[in-house]
């Protein structure tokens, strides 16, 4: 049986047969990082090689103007996932293909640059993806200059100060620094330095993970304005499943590197099938369950250098068996999307458990 | 219903800190109140002195930040004038501590089983052995699997969720009647985020130990409190039955906080939001200090300041009510 074959199959299911291509396509996407001990205490000590595969065969498409987000706990590749997307890692294996361009094929960073313009990344922290000693009208013109789309300083000027608007800042703040800025300013600068090449697809690593949520809710209502006045596709990566079910179309819910499940957002909330997407749902605390008593499910997310065997949420799973801690899940298709577990397509366990 | 003598009562509460361009109000005249075996939950947005009251209580304001008024006294003592020396021996066995990053609260140079123990007989005259014994005891009650062989580790050795078992059984060390938990679980996983609550609230239900539950997450605290005090720069905007706070927030802040929560199967095309953000020391207006972004402003909130007052089941400060 082979691994490729089957990551192929479910793509294909995922993908909506409208578009020729979708904006996004990423095929069997691998990246493995080497965290072998020192070449020295190799020889001396017998330790062996290891390999630590952050993302280990994943495969997903994103339809134009539309957002899916990867949730997960931390250590479960997502943000591995973004950072070998927009080109900050290079992946091991598998392919990215931009409206249906792969990114291998373009083999130097110039034949890449038309491509990377026009995919932008938002990051985490607005406290360190912010140059503290550029003024805020350089840190967003940055990206007009570096690809070349405007010349002349007055068309620069024109360009920032409508950036500015677009994100809720005054033109004026473009002399500031980023200092005298709060987060939530802060993420806005971060959004207009995104939009300044003008993209068509932004990805975007937790962007409100470090802001409280009252200004959360105002970055959030900002991107989804953004999107829909700019038609924007999102790559959303959280693991915050309420920001997530607020922002997305689809999501894929990722375990140590791999996809567990894969589906529309609304059939994901209304009928999670994976255990794990099951506990991740069931965890979160609810306004609406006032003094709920729960069922905390044990353990913890194991080592992802020694991955369990066969399924990898096996040892945290109430449902697994033999085959479980054998056979490792493939993505099978179900309504609304796939899921990698064998309960599920065994019918061991039913939708509504 | 409230017992005749609240665990701990804090009233007119004031920390400053003095800075060269003047002095600014970090918390700004609160009293609150906590009966044992009570777990109140404290909410607010960063900066709006949640952290600092719960440093205050223990004793463990940074310097240059001082009591500048009101008091604290646990049991109807005043502990907020203690001497050094009689604070700490407060500090561990009247009142735990828990703090958000277990990696920063232990000591990684020490063994865990060392750090309690030592813990264990700052506070109780036990043999080495006896603390030992109750060491175990202590890690057994927390859920750390196979605790006996996991006593002689180093933190590093466990993992965040495991850290932070270890944390509490510290803070549980001395069987203390009041724990302030700052932000216990921000720095966990959602699924370990879980557990950490249920034990945390376990514990204190078999032990009787009250709670200060200092964070930010509106659903940690819907599923922990009993009572929740919503924070806004340096005040209380409104206290009261979590029920009530959050089922029918009266201050438009609370209302505003809570309608800015995407809740899974409610969608919406926006969130409620607040414009703005909370104000700077610096900056802070003068009457109700969240005049600036309020919705139903008028102009009594621009000249004077709105005390708790009853409103509904909460207390609540705002001029609307």
């Amino acid at each position: 049986m082979s691994l490729a074959g089957c990551s192929r199959m479910t793509s294909a299911t995922i993908r909506h047969d409208e578009a020729p291509h979708p904006k996004l396509r990423v095929d069997g996407l691998k990246r493995y990082f080497d965290v072998s001990p020192p070449w020295l205490n190799r020889v001396t000590e017998g330790r062996p090689r290891q390999t630590l595969k952050a993302v280990d065969d994943i495969s997903f498409a994103i339809e134009p103007g539309k957002t899916l987000s990867l949730v997960g706990e931390s250590g479960c590749g997502k943000s591995t996932v973004a950072r070998c997307i927009v080109g900050l890692y290079r992946p091991s294996g598998g392919s990215i293909a931009f409206e249906g361009v792969d990114f291998a094929s373009l083999r130097s960073r110039a034949a890449q640059a038309p491509l990377r313009r026009r995919m932008q990344m938002i990051f985490q922290d607005p406290y360190a993806s912010l140059n503290p000693r550029w003024r805020v009208f350089d840190i967003i013109a940055e990206p007009v200059r570096a690809f070349r789309l405007l010349r002349g300083k007055s068309e620069i000027v024109r360009r920032v100060d409508e950036l500015l608007r677009l994100v809720g800042l005054a033109p004026r703040d473009g002399e500031k620094y980023p200092h005298e800025f709060s987060g939530g300013q802060r993420q806005r600068v971060s959004i207009a330095r995104a939009l300044a090449s003008n993209p068509e697809f932004l990805v975007c690593d937790e962007p409100t993970s470090a802001l409280d949520v009252s200004v959360q809710a105002q970055i959030l209502n900002l991107m989804k304005a953004l999107q829909r006045e700019l038609g924007l596709t999102y790559l959303f990566i959280s693991h915050d499943l309420s920001v997530v079910y607020h922002m997305s179309d689809s999501v894929g819910v990722m375990y140590l590197g791999r996809l567990a499940e894969l589906r529309d957002a609304p059939a994901l909330f209304a009928q999670p099938l994976h255990p794990y997407t099951r506990l991740l749902l069931e965890t979160i605390p609810d306004l609406d369950v006032i003094g709920r008593r729960r069922e905390p499910l044990a353990g913890e997310v194991p080592n992802p250098i020694d991955p369990p065997s066969g399924c990898s949420f096996h040892p945290r799973c109430p449902f697994a068996n033999e085959r479980c801690r054998s056979q490792r899940p493939e993505l099978a298709p179900v309504p609304g999307g796939a899921v990698a577990c064998h309960a599920v397509a065994e019918g061991r366990l039913a939708p509504d458990d | 219903m409230a017992a005749p003598q609240p665990l701990l009562q804090v009233d007119n509460l004031r920390i400053e800190f003095p800075t060269r361009r003047g002095t600014l109000l970090a918390v700004d005249d609160i009293s609150f109140h906590i009966d044992p075996g009570e777990v109140l939950g404290v909410v607010g947005e960063s900066g709006a002195g949640k952290s600092l009251t719960g440093a205050a209580i223990i004793g463990l304001l940074d310097p240059p930040g001082r009591i500048a008024g009101g008091q604290i006294r646990l049991d109807g003592r005043r502990i907020d004038n203690l001497p050094y020396e009689q604070m700490r021996r407060i500090r561990g066995k009247e009142i735990g501590a828990i703090f958000q990053d277990p990696l920063t609260s232990l000591n990684p140079l020490y063994k865990i089983s060392r750090q309690l123990v030592e813990t264990i007989r700052t506070h109780a005259e036990m043999s080495p052995s006896q603390a030992r014994a109750r060491a175990l005891e202590l890690l057994d009650a927390v859920g750390i699997p196979a605790a006996s062989d996991r006593l002689d580790a180093y933190p590093h050795e466990f993992s965040g969720g495991m850290r932070q078992r270890v944390v509490i059984a510290l803070a549980l060390a001395a069987n203390p009647r009041l724990i302030i938990a700052d932000e216990p679980t921000t720095a966990l996983d959602v699924s370990i985020q879980a557990q950490i609550i249920a034990l945390l609230k376990q514990l204190c239900r078999d032990h009787g130990t009250a709670v200060m539950l200092v964070t930010h997450d509106m659903g940690v605290i819907a599923e922990t409190a009993d009572r929740v005090a919503v924070m806004y720069a340096g005040r209380i905007a409104e206290i009261g039955p979590v029920a009530a706070v959050i089922k029918q927030a009266r201050h438009p802040y609370t209302h505003g906080l809570m309608g800015s929560i995407p809740a899974i199967g409610h969608p919406v095309e926006q969130l409620t939001q607040i414009d703005g953000a909370m104000p700077r020391l610096t900056e802070i207006p003068k009457g109700c200090a969240f005049n600036p972004r309020c919705p139903e402003v008028f102009d009594k909130c621009l000249s004077h300041r709105p005390d708790l007052r009853p409103a509904g089941g909460s207390d609540v400060s705002c001029w609307l009510f």
